[in-house]
C-alpha cells in the first residue's frame, strides 16, 4: 500500500490489536473523533469501546492508569494529544514508568507504548510543537523512538507493541501527511535501538532523526556533498555503534535536530564521538539545532526551526574546517 | 424562575466500636465473628510490634529512613480483612500493616527498609503494587489496575491507599475521576492521620471532610472512625461489593499519626503533646482488647504468648534480612527487558573497577 505516516501508524495499531487482545488504546478524543490527527480513525468501530477508550482530560491520570494497567497484564497504548500537554504526566513517566521494573526487580513490568505528536513546523498554537525526546531519554528506563517515514513508523510501532518496556513513540506532526511511501500490507517489525542509513557517502557523517531527516536530505542533495546520513529512529538506547562506524570512516560529524541546542541529543552524540573517535576526526563536531529557548508562537517558528540553508551552511563550515 | 437544588449531598460518619470497646449491635457486621475480631486484634498488635522494631533498627543505623504507622493500625487491618483473597492493593509508603495482613514475607519487608529493591520483589505474589513514595502518584496506578480487572473480568477489586495530604494532589482527583467516569472497581482509602509532615488537616483544605472530595468525582463516599477496626472493616467490605459491580468508592478513615512522619522529623516542633494525649485515649488496639476481654475471649497469658511469638517471628525475619547480600549488578540488569550495549559498557566498567570502592 502507498500510504502516509498517519495511515501507517493506524495500520500498525490495527494489525497488532488483531493479534494481541491485551492491547488497549486510551486517550483524549481517540474514539469517535479518531484522535485530533485522526491516527486512530476507524479503530473504535473495528475494536469497540472496550479497547478504544475515550478518557477524561487527565494526562497524569492517563499515563498513571496505563502504568497500572501494564503492571496488571494489559498492554496499554495511551495517546497524549500533544507533547506539550504531556508534561503534566512527566512525574508518572519519570517516577514510575522508568522504575517499576527495577524497583520490583523484574516482577512487575510496564509494557506500554505512549504515542504523541511532536515537533513543529505546522503553524499551531503554543505548546503544540515541543520536541521532548531528550527529557525522556535522560533518566534511562524509557525507550524513546521517533520515526521519520511511514515504513519505519509501522515497523517500529509493531516492534514496540511486543516489547516488555515502556516506549515513548514520538510522531513528528509535520511528517504525518508530508509524503506517502510504499509500505507492506502485512505485519513486519523494525528493530528498536538500530539506526538506519538514509544514504551513504564519504565526506561527512550527518546524524539526525524526525522532522530533520527530510531537511537534511534536501540540504545534502542541493549542496552535492557526499555524506552518510544516519536516521537514529531510536533516541534511547542510542545506536552508538552505527554512529561511530560512520564517524571513523568520514572523520567529520554533524548532528541535526529540531529540539533546542543545549544539553540535548546532539550534545550526547558529540560527547560519545569525542570520547571514542576523537583522534579519527579531522574537524570539530558541529551541532545544528533550534536556539536554546522555548518554541515560539507560530509567527516566529520559521526563525526557530532549523532549515535547509542552516544545514547547508553547516556543511560548508564542516568541509572547510 | 425559582432557584432549585441542582445537587444535594452529605457525608455519613460511622463508628461501630467506641474507644471503650462498646459496640453498636445494630451496626455490627453479621459476618464478623469472634474469631475474625481476634485475628484482627492479633494483626494490629503485630503491625505495631513490627513498627516498633523497624524504628529501633533505624535508630541503630540498621534500617533506612522509615515511616511509622503507629496509631493507624485499625485503618489498615480493617481494610485488609474487608478485602477478598485475590483483591489488589496499591499502597503508599506507610502501609506495612496491611501488607503484613495480606501476607507480605517479613524478611522482604526488612530488606526493603534496609534500602534494597529486592524487598519489593515478592509483593506481586500477594497482589500488591510496590511502595510508592511520591505522594498521590500511586492513585492512578490503582485506577489502571482496576481497569485491568474489569477488562480481564477477574472480579477483583483494587484498594488504593492515600493520606490526608495526598488528597490535595492532582493525581488523587484524576484517579477517582477516572474510576468514576469509566466505572472501575477501585476503592480509594484515605488514611487521614491528621498530619502531612507538619501541616495539620485543618490547613490542608477548607473542605469539612476529605470524603466529600469523592462526591465531586461522582463516586460513593463515606467517612468512618479510622481507629475503629469494625467500622473500617464494614466500610471496606461494602465498598468491595460495590466495586465488583463497577461502582468505585472512597472511604475516609479518620485516624491519627501517633508518631513522626518519618524517622527524619521531630513532631514536637509542630504539634502539641496535649493533642497526642487526646488521641491516645482513642487508641485503635486497646478498644478491641477491652471488647475481647469483655467477651472472655482474651487474657494476659494469651497476650504474652502472642507478643512472644510475634517478637520471635520478627527477630527471625530481621536475621534473614540482614543476611541478604545485595548484588550491585541488579541496579543495571533490571532496567529494561534487554541490555542496551551502551548501558552494558557502563556496567562492565563499574564491575571491572569494583565500583571504585
Amino acid at each position: 500500500m502507498n500510504v502516509n505516516m498517519v495511515s501507517a501508524i493506524n495500520n500498525a495499531l490495527a494489525l497488532s490489536m488483531e493479534k494481541d487482545d491485551k492491547i488497549v488504546l486510551l486517550g483524549e478524543d481517540i474514539g469517535k473523533d479518531g484522535g485530533v490527527f485522526r491516527v486512530t480513525d476507524g479503530l473504535l468501530d473495528k475494536f469497540g469501546e472496550k479497547r478504544v477508550v475515550d478518557t477524561p482530560l487527565s494526562e497524569s491520570g492517563i499515563i498513571g492508569a496505563s502504568i497500572g494497567m501494564a503492571a496488571s497484564g494489559l498492554r496499554p497504548v495511551p495517546e497524549m494529544q500533544f507533547a506539550g500537554f504531556m508534561f503534566l504526566a512527566f512525574s508518572q513517566l519519570i517516577n514510575h514508568a522508568t522504575r517499576m521494573r527495577s524497583r520490583t526487580r523484574g516482577s512487575m513490568k510496564v509494557p506500554m507504548v505512549v504515542r504523541t505528536p511532536v515537533s513543529g513546523g505546522v503553524k499551531t498554537l503554543e505548546h503544540h510543537s515541543e520536541s521532548p525526546e531528550e527529557y525522556y531519554s535522560h533518566m534511562g528506563g524509557l525507550i524513546v523512538v521517533e520515526p521519520s517515514n511511514p515504513y519505519d513508523a509501522k515497523g517500529l510501532l509493531m516492534r514496540a507493541l511486543k516489547m516488555d518496556d515502556p516506549v515513548m513513540f514520538l510522531e513528528p506532526t509535520k511528517l504525518y501527511r508530508l509524503f506517502k511511501q510504499d509500505v507492506p500490507d502485512g505485519p513486519y517489525e523494525i528493530d528498536i535501538g538500530k539506526a538506519s542509513y538514509v544514504q551513504k557517502g564519504d565526506a561527512m557523517t550527518i546524524v539526525t532523526y524526525g522532522t530533520m531527516v527530510p531537511v537534511v536530505k534536501n540540504a545534502v542533495e542541493k549542496h552535492g556533498v557526499s555524506a552518510d546520513i544516519i536516521d537514529l529512529r531510536t533516541i534511547n538506547p542510542i545506536d552508538e555503534a552505527t554512529i561511530l562506524e560512520s564517524a571513523k570512516k568520514t572523520g567529520k560529524v554533524m548532528i541535526v535536530h529540531e529540539a533546542s541546542l543545549s544539553f540535548g541529543v546532539g550534545a550526547e552524540i558529540s560527547a560519545r564521538v569525542a570520547e571514542k573517535a576523537m583522534f579519527e576526526l579531522s574537524a570539530p563536531i558541529i551541532r545544528v539545532a533550534a536556539p536554546s529557548l522555548p518554541y515560539p508562537m507560530p509567527g516566529y517558528e520559521n526563525y526557530y526551526v532549523p532549515n535547509e540553508k542552516k544545514v547547508e551552511s553547516a556543511i560548508d563550515r564542516l568541509l572547510s574546517s | 424562575m425559582p432557584i432549585v437544588d441542582a445537587f444535594d449531598c452529605s457525608i455519613k460518619y460511622t463508628q461501630i466500636m467506641d474507644a471503650d470497646g462498646k459496640i453498636d449491635a445494630a451496626l455490627f457486621p453479621k459476618d464478623l465473628d469472634d474469631d475474625k475480631v481476634k485475628q484482627m486484634y492479633i494483626y494490629m498488635c503485630f503491625a505495631r510490634a513490627l513498627d516498633a522494631k523497624t524504628l529501633s533498627l533505624q535508630r541503630q543505623g540498621r534500617a533506612a529512613t522509615f515511616a511509622p504507622l503507629v496509631g493507624e493500625e485499625a485503618t489498615q487491618i480493617g481494610v485488609a480483612f474487608g478485602m477478598s483473597e485475590g483483591d489488589i492493593l496499591v499502597p503508599s509508603f506507610r502501609q506495612h500493616g496491611i501488607l503484613l495482613a495480606r501476607g507480605m514475607p517479613l524478611d522482604s519487608y526488612f530488606i526493603y527498609w534496609r534500602g534494597f529493591e529486592e524487598g519489593n520483589k515478592t509483593l506481586k505474589d500477594i497482589g500488591s503494587f510496590p511502595v510508592a513514595v511520591p505522594v498521590g502518584t500511586q492513585m492512578p496506578h490503582g485506577a489502571g489496575a482496576a481497569f485491568a480487572q474489569k477488562y480481564l473480568g477477574t472480579g477483583k477489586a483494587v484498594f488504593a491507599f492515600i493520606g490526608d495530604g495526598g488528597t490535595s494532589e492532582g493525581d488523587f482527583y484524576e484517579a477517582i475521576n477516572f474510576a468514576g467516569a469509566l466505572g472501575l472497581p477501585l476503592v480509594s482509602v484515605v488514611e487521614n492521620n491528621q498530619w502531612a509532615i507538619s501541616l495539620p488537616r485543618s490547613r490542608q483544605t477548607a473542605a469539612k471532610t476529605l470524603a466529600q472530595k469523592g462526591i465531586a468525582a461522582g463516586i460513593n463516599s463515606v467517612q468512618v472512625d479510622g481507629n475503629d477496626v469494625v467500622a473500617v472493616y464494614k466500610a471496606a467490605k461494602e465498598a468491595a461489593a460495590l466495586a465488583r459491580e463497577g461502582k468505585p468508592s472512597l472511604i475516609e478513615c479518620v485516624t491519627y499519626r501517633m508518631s513522626m512522619h518519618t524517622t527524619s522529623d521531630d513532631p514536637t516542633k509542630y504539634r502539641s503533646g496535649a493533642e497526642v494525649e487526646e488521641w491516645k485515649a482513642k487508641d485503635p488496639i486497646s478498644r478491641v482488647r477491652k471488647y475481647l476481654e469483655g467477651k472472655g475471649l482474651w487474657n494476659d497469658s494469651m497476650e504474652k504468648e502472642m507478643a512472644e511469638k510475634q517478637s520471635h517471628d520478627i527477630d527471625e525475619a530481621v536475621a534473614k534480612a540482614e543476611a541478604f547480600k545485595p548484588d550491585p549488578k541488579s541496579i543495571f540488569e533490571n532496567l529494561y527487558s534487554f541490555m542496551p550495549q551502551t548501558l552494558k559498557e557502563e556496567e562492565d566498567s563499574a564491575l571491572a573497577s569494583g565500583f571504585w570502592m
